[in-house]
């Protein structure tokens, strides 16, 4: 676009101050993501049955629901090995176990309903659950899955690394087309990280389990926030194109102009997607809410780091070139 | 500019005529769904197991035992015995799939079944592992010994088996089995073909024992056990048990189904009750129409009139996806439905980048007509690079993934695919037939922005 000319106002001064401080802002970043990871290995991750195996079932009582201490009682003569109990809802109950075949299963589910009665027996206490939902999974079909997920993660981030690659293919001065790359993959870890802080902070207090939605939420956030980058890093190159030009500007005012013209469409665009992902959050199916809020997150950081982290390690990057 | 009126028109109707598809072919929506003509009632929207509740298992296939050459082979009749098995039992739209391992899946051949409705797991284990033995057994040489059993009041049993000898005939040499009607007594019976070496066999049986019993086993029981009265040379054998129209049916239906080729073992399994499905779908349908309100809102209040259009080419995005939900078809399931509203929120990004370019040339000085063409010319290549990264990560997810992921995949790349047409396409023709509204005040304060500046 070579006719291109900017609009006659000068920089606005008012995005600027991300440039000045931005020593602090990336402080910031950094801050979060360590916090991320020490949570990470403070609490660790609670790994679903998705991808380690076993039996998750949930039943709903009828009338009421019987006493955690009284259905453990009856399930500890199973020998089904570690049961855990988790009251759903007013009358339900999730029952972990490891993964139960046919007999199994059914096995439980006569000693879940028999529970019903104080006295351990009741014959006709057959109705007094119905089963939601079963889900057991065995172990190799979870190694599979853990596989599988392990492939794709590496797979689309070298995708989208190619991708970046891609965009920033054209050198341009005063920084070379990589360190845009390099520093565009440094904000996708931050957005990437962050979530999934945020996810071991649930999982630790709510119980969330690290499951197949996690990983497709990891790699979601990959696609989306890398385009918010993009689109910043996009009118830098655009506007040091013009300015070669045009009046002389150094490096950091350019990134500033950038900004200033970019932030306001980056935050909007980010927000319709967080909008419907609020939506989903909390009107949403509940087996995908958390999967909204990792998102949610993951979109939120991912324009943050675009404004506060990458552009302004770009200038800090030029700077560094400057001094050798 | 009276061809751009029509061309908005025309888009204007095919959007409408899409919607009414949409509207018409749902039962939950047209409350005259049941008069309607069967053309609508073809494309309901197929709901995943998580959505309509069933059972979902996972098989893993033994293919030791078989040529490398062959397992692809055997998997697939393997699927088809199956396929034969559930659809016996009347389950509705099941799906038997079959996959390869290999180096991405790291597992050996497996069979994943869906069985929408099935929310007993143990029926739907019994349907698919039913296994019919059909065997035909000869009168025990005189002389052999037989058990007997005495029960407690003094009355001797005599072992039924013990009175019968296996003979190389099974139902491994069935060509086919038919339901026929007795023409005297009416009642059913089933009548067996079988197979070249069948044949053969089946006739040496018979012609060895003319005027003795020759008993037909199903499981392991005698269910038939009728006397030989001559040679039987052309392979025909006829069941009458005493059975249901039913039970022979069934039987029929177990006996072509044949044995399976290669041996499964039960992975894993999954059921959902339909309760949970339909708080599910009903929680999905929810936060898709608030997430669009939402939307609409933030599009008009921050974009006004533009916003505005916007709102009505996501409109038409929103039945263009769900007709080719319907259409194509799409399994939609908890993550699927995630992946179309997340879609919602991308589909507007394009129209947000264009937008703000038009405001930004606005500011520059130059008239709406211009800045609404620059601007969208200018946006391009940040809206083609934005949805790029996605849809990467939505093919990739697609390849690799299990159903639920692939679910969500394909509507999150199908929506990113088709908001590239809605939110550059349509909304340009719309927007370029604004032309009338001039350059007055009124329509720049139409086309800026509603908050700041």
């Amino acid at each position: 676009m070579p006719d291109f000319c900017f609009p006659a106002v000068l920089v606005n001064k008012k995005i600027m101050f991300i440039i000045k401080y931005k020593k602090i802002f990336i402080g910031i970043s950094i801050a979060l993501v360590v916090l991320s990871f020490l949570s990470l290995f403070v609490f660790g991750l609670n790994i679903g049955i998705d991808f380690k195996g076993g039996a998750l079932t949930e039943i709903i009582y009828k009338t009421e629901r019987p006493t955690q201490a009284v259905l453990d009682k009856s399930l500890t003569a199973l020998n089904f090995g570690s049961i855990l109990l988790q009251p759903t809802g007013e009358l339900g109950y999730i029952v972990k176990t490891r993964d139960l075949n046919d007999a199994e299963h059914s096995l439980l589910l006569k000693t879940l309903s028999l529970g019903h009665s104080p006295t351990g027996e009741a014959p006709d206490s057959k109705n007094t659950l119905t089963e939601m939902s079963f889900n057991s999974i065995g172990p190799s079909v979870g190694q599979e899955l853990t596989r599988k997920a392990i492939l794709a993660i590496i797979l689309i981030s070298l995708a989208i690394i190619c991708f970046i690659a891609f965009a920033f293919r054209k050198v341009s001065k005063p920084v070379s087309s990589w360190k845009y790359g390099f520093i565009a993959i440094i904000s996708l870890l931050h957005d990437v990280a962050i979530p999934v802080g945020l996810f071991v902070m649930l999982s630790h207090y709510y119980g969330a389990e690290l499951d197949t939605l996690f990983v497709v939420a990891v790699l979601t956030i990959l696609g989306l926030s890398v385009s918010d980058t993009i689109v910043i890093f996009d009118r830098i190159r655009e506007n040091l194109r013009n300015q070669a030009a045009t009046a002389k500007m150094n490096f950091s005012e350019i990134v500033g102009k950038s900004l200033e013209q970019s932030y306001v469409r980056s935050i909007c665009t980010s927000l319709t997607v967080i909008l419907v992902l609020l939506a989903l959050f909390f009107f949403g199916p509940v087996s995908t809410k958390y999967f909204a809020l990792m998102l949610t997150a993951g979109m939120f950081f991912g324009t943050y780091s675009s404004i506060f982290l990458a552009s302004p390690l770009l200038v800090l990057v030029e700077e560094w070139q400057k001094k050798k | 500019m009276w061809k751009k009126i029509v061309l908005a028109l025309i888009i204007l109707v095919f959007g409408a005529g899409i919607a009414f598809f949409v509207f018409k072919s749902e039962p939950k929506l047209n409350k005259n769904f049941e008069t309607q003509k069967s053309f609508f009632k073809k494309f309901p929207f197929r709901l995943g197991l998580d959505l309509s509740g069933g059972s979902h298992l996972i098989y893993k296939a033994d293919t030791s035992l078989v040529p490398a050459g062959q397992v692809g082979d055997s998997m697939n009749s393997l699927r088809d015995v199956i396929e034969r098995r559930i659809n016996l039992f009347g389950v509705s739209e099941p799906v038997v799939q079959v996959q390869h391992g290999g180096l991405i899946s790291g597992a050996g051949e497996q069979l994943i079944v869906d069985l929408p409705g099935v929310t007993d797991v143990k029926q739907a284990i019994d349907m698919i592992g039913q296994t019919p033995l059909l065997e035909f057994k000869i009168e025990a040489p005189k002389g052999t010994p037989q058990t007997a059993t005495v029960d407690k009041n003094g009355k001797v049993t005599l072992d039924v088996n013990s009175q019968f000898v296996s003979t190389e005939l099974t139902g491994r040499y069935l060509q086919k089995a038919t339901l026929e009607f007795d023409t005297n007594t009416r009642e059913p019976k089933v009548s067996l073909q079988f197979n070249d070496m069948g044949t053969k066999l089946f006739a040496q049986i018979t012609k060895n024992n003319v005027g003795k019993i020759v008993a037909i086993y199903l499981d392991g029981a005698p269910i038939s056990t009728p006397v030989v009265q001559e040679e039987i040379p052309n392979g025909q054998a006829v069941i009458s048990g005493s059975f249901t129209p039913t039970e022979a049916k069934q039987l029929v239906g177990r006996l072509n189904s044949g044995a399976l080729p290669v041996p499964i073992t039960l992975l894993s399994t999954q059921t959902i009750g339909a309760i949970l499905g339909d708080h599910a779908v009903n929680a999905g349908v929810k936060a898709a129409f608030i997430g669009f309100l939402l939307i609409a809102l933030f599009l008009i209040l921050l974009y006004r009139l533009p916003g505005l259009i916007a709102t009505l080419s996501l409109c038409i995005f929103i039945s263009i996806i769900l007709a080719l939900f319907k259409l194509l078809p799409v399994t939609l399931t908890a993550a699927g439905i995630a992946g179309f509203i997340i879609s919602i929120g991308i589909a507007v990004d394009a129209n947000v980048l264009i937008f703000e370019r038009v405001k930004e040339e606005l500011r520059s000085g130059r008239n709406i007509t211009d800045a609404v063409s620059v601007g969208f010319s200018r946006a391009w290549f940040s809206i083609r690079d934005s949805n790029i990264s996605n849809f990467i990560t939505a093919v990739i997810l697609f390849w690799f993934g299990t159903s639920l992921i692939k679910g969500f995949a394909l509507t999150l790349g199908m929506g990113v695919i088709v908001s590239m047409f809605s939110a550059i396409t349509i909304t340009r023709i719309f927007l370029s037939t604004l032309g009338f509204i001039g350059e007055g005040k009124v329509a720049r304060f139409l086309f800026s922005s509603g908050l700041s500046k």
